[in-house]
């Protein structure tokens, strides 16, 4: 009986570790795969790429200077896009939210498509089919919404779709202040 | 027409291991290509985590191999590359995680656990071997001697 005692408490305590990790991963509260941003309180980095609508023109990021505005990076291979796009339609519409989208890795045709059937929720969108501007900003999945503040200085970072959740503790509080100062 | 058709197998199956290669990349000298492919084996790749960037096809890695290449070719140095990278996203990007506070006991953790292995080990040998010498004290020893004389009592009787 004693000689069992110490491994059964270790499975027990393994067991309820994991059981605790899954159950955080399950509610989307933790992800292992998830890569911290090197970006928050830093200066963003600038990008200038064809626009999706109207490719003779560019979208750049510093002509948003003075702004407080959001950058979602997304493409229409990627389904927690599609899933948070009712959402930032509903920030761009209802809470005017600017948001400047950058269309990634994708074919022009099926994004304009996308963006004519669902509705489209970003001011400007940039075209960035190889990655330029995506490694630059240290992106690596799709969807993800960096908040980026009037003087260019990164925010906030959501890696995944935003939802009502995540915008309330998260985003919503640097729009208040954004607004309260001027 | 048998012969061509067997030709032409061969050339299909001379021409795998080149079709599985990453893209072909033309470099202005063998240290720029030492170079690539040095970063490329040390790089990871962000989507899939347990892969570096030479190994993966996945179109990230595609993209930071060029991202990597171009540098190369802009004649920037090793560690430039590698801060690029870093800056960007982490540390982690590093299948090598440099040794410094936060990566500690990632290091030294391996010896940590053979150093509580080695102690173990050495305390079950010494308690094995105390065991053994003292197998049979004074006490069994008397109650052995008098159940084999009782015994030899009976036998007698």
């Amino acid at each position: 009986m004693t000689r069992a005692a110490l491994p059964l408490a270790i499975f027990l305590a393994m067991a309820g570790l994991f059981w605790y990790v899954l159950g955080k991963m399950n509610e989307g509260e933790y992800n292992p795969r998830d890569v911290p941003t090197q970006f928050i309180g830093r200066e963003a980095p600038a990008f200038s790429l064809p626009n999706l609508l109207d490719p003779t023109k560019t979208v750049s990021s510093t002509a948003m200077r003075g702004r407080t505005w959001l950058l979602n990076v997304w493409g229409t291979w990627c389904p927690e896009c599609w899933k948070e796009h009712e959402y930032l339609l509903h920030l761009a519409r209802r809470e005017g939210v600017p948001i400047i989208g950058i269309n990634w890795r994708d074919d022009a045709d099926e994004a304009k498509a996308m963006l004519a059937r669902m509705g489209n929720p970003f001011e400007q969108v940039a075209f960035d089919p190889h990655s330029d501007a995506v490694i630059d900003w240290g992106v690596y999945g799709a969807p993800e919404t960096f908040l980026i503040d009037a003087e260019g200085t990164v925010r906030e970072k959501h890696t995944g779709a935003m939802t009502p959740t995540v915008w309330r503790e998260k985003f919503v509080s640097h729009f208040a202040s954004a607004k309260a100062t001027p | 027409m048998k012969r061509v058709m067997i030709l032409v197998l061969f050339a299909l199956l001379a021409s795998g291991p080149g079709l599985a290669r990453v893209e072909v990349k033309q470099f202005d000298s063998p240290e720029q290509e030492e170079r690539y492919d040095k970063l490329v084996t040390e790089l990871r790749c962000l989507v899939c985590q347990n892969q570096n960037l030479a190994d993966s096809n996945a179109e990230l890695a595609v993209d930071m191999r060029r991202k990597t290449y171009e540098m190369v070719k802009q004649n920037k140095s090793e560690k430039e590359i590698a801060d690029f990278m870093v800056a960007r996203y982490g540390e982690f990007v590093l299948y090598r995680p440099p040794l410094n506070s936060s990566t500690l006991l990632l290091w030294g953790g391996p010896f940590i656990i053979l150093l509580i292995g080695v102690t173990l080990l050495l305390r079950t040998i010494r308690k094995r071997r105390t065991v053994q010498t003292d197998a049979i004290n004074e006490t069994d020893r008397q109650a052995a001697a008098a159940l084999l004389d009782s015994d030899s009592d009976k036998r007698d009787a």
